[in-house]
């Protein structure tokens, strides 16, 4: 079965554009504390260590690293948390 | 300094986290801290003393990193002097020669600089390492492009203890003509560093690295070298650094200098090289599924670095804590994000060693007793924590 396209709409947002590891994640951790399992993140980051750094947080914590974009420079990372 | 003896109640392996002030350079401090001091840059006779006393402080830094003393710029810490050191001189070149070469295992304020660089359209190459933590010197030939304007390569690896053959990538630097930044935190008075004559064109120190008060550091730039300024105001330090010196702290750290190259010529490396042996040497009996990360022979004297299988850095520390050993995981960051270190990740660590991470940094006053408590201490909480581990969660 073909997978329709779809948008994903995150239930929270986090700017951390102008921000450098490891403030991204740590911003990223916190805000992911604060929400329910199910729920979407945003973050928005121009770090660019923060696509690697991203992928291995999620590796180690278990967290869903559903998507992520690029625009110009600014990376758009969409994690669901999992526990 | 020797105590030896009772085994110590409190053990502090923590130096490259933090290294206790020298109370001789708290002596000389403290008049300056409590006593009517100038500004250096005032045109009075308290002034004219404060910059007879901030010279004499240049004057120190530069007999122990081996250059000029009118390279010597006075900042507020290492990472400021790294922030100085990379993106002044990249910011200076030309728009057409903005490439800067580092290493996969250098410290955050090196990386985030190169990393903002990036962002504003500088290349940036990211040389790996060995197993170690080693940069080769050919890598760094292989990397210099025509338009390449700085190469940066940190002394050691605070993390894992490496030191890098900063020698033989001087001598590279230097016949293809571009400048060579060494970060030289934890390596200036514990291993041979002489910018100068090992043909460095820029070098980081830190002030409490050298057991000196924290908030001040400086970067040693080689006379002829071009950098653009960070900070902007009123031109103290060469115009390289605005902003009123803190006296009293880089009077410390020129007290501490002079220390620190003293006790280099009492053999205090040897002294501390040969306890980290015996902690090493011990450690890696006493506790199963345990090793060294980092080089054996190209390390730091201070510097023990460890990763062990089957327990967790945090619970370890925890319990060193407990019965009073201060150490810790080596990569603060990784401690706050909870993502494996740059560093462990580049010498390629095993998933499974990469969160039993653990740094225990000695310095002027540590002792055999405090080894052998460690030694004492540490292989029963890790075998406590192995056998509390779930077999299903490795």
């Amino acid at each position: 079965m073909a997978a329709a396209p779809k948008v994903l709409i995150p239930d929270k947002e986090i700017d951390c554009i102008g921000l450098f590891c490891p403030i991204p994640i740590v911003k990223t951790r916190e805000a992911i504390q604060g929400m329910s399992v199910g729920e979407l993140l945003a973050m928005l980051s121009d770090d660019p260590a923060s696509d690697a750094d991203m992928r291995s947080w999620c590796r180690g914590t278990g967290h869903d690293l559903v998507e992520v974009t690029r625009e110009g420079g600014v990376y758009r990372f969409l994690v669901r948390k999992t526990r | 300094m020797e105590r030896g003896g009772a085994a110590p109640d409190r053990v502090y392996f923590d130096y490259a986290g933090f290294a206790p002030v020298d109370p001789r350079v708290l002596a000389v401090m403290r008049p300056f801290l409590e006593a009517g001091i100038g500004n250096p840059s005032a045109p009075h006779s308290l002034g004219s003393e404060a910059r007879e006393s901030l010279e004499a402080a240049r004057a120190k830094v530069a007999r122990l990193v081996g250059g000029s003393t009118s390279g010597v710029v006075f900042t507020s810490g290492a990472t400021e002097a790294n922030n100085l050191a990379i993106r002044g001189v990249v910011l200076r070149a030309p728009a057409g020669a903005r490439h800067v070469i580092s290493s996969a295992v250098e410290h955050i304020s090196v990386l985030n600089a190169c990393r903002d660089l990036e962002k504003a359209g500088a290349a940036v190459t990211l040389l790996p390492v060995d197993g170690e933590g080693r940069v080769s010197p050919d890598e760094v030939r292989r990397a210099i492009r025509p338009d390449t304007a700085l190469v940066s390569i940190g002394a050691a690896c605070a993390e894992i203890g490496t030191t890098q053959p900063v020698t033989d990538i001087a001598r590279i630097t230097r016949a293809a003509g571009i400048p060579l930044h060494v970060d030289a935190v934890g390596a200036l008075g514990r291993m041979p560093l002489a910018g100068a004559a090992m043909g460095f064109d820029l070098m980081t120190l830190s002030s409490n690295d050298l057991y000196g008060p924290p908030g001040a550091g400086a970067l040693w730039v080689k006379p002829g070298v071009k950098i653009a300024p960070q900070i902007l105001g009123g031109g103290q330090e060469g115009g390289y650094r605005s902003g009123t010196e803190n006296l009293p702290a880089l009077v410390g750290l020129g007290v501490a200098a002079e220390l620190m190259r003293a006790e280099v010529a009492h053999g205090e490396p040897a002294r501390l090289a040969g306890l980290r042996d015996r902690l090493v040497e011990r450690l890696l009996a006493a506790v199963p599924d345990c090793r060294l990360t980092g080089s054996r022979s190209a390390r730091l004297p201070h510097h023990v670095s460890l990763v062990l299988r089957g327990a967790k850095a945090d619970s370890i520390l925890l319990d060193l804590d407990l019965c009073g050993v201060a150490a810790s995981s080596g990569s603060a960051c990784a401690q706050r994000t909870g993502t494996p270190s740059h560093v462990l990740r580049a010498i390629g660590c095993a998933p499974q060693e990469m969160e039993g991470s653990l740094c225990f940094t000695l310095g002027r006053w540590s002792t055999t007793a405090e080894v052998d408590a460690v030694i004492e201490r540490l292989p029963p909480i890790v075998s406590r924590l192995r056998s509390l581990a779930l077999p299903a969660s490795r």
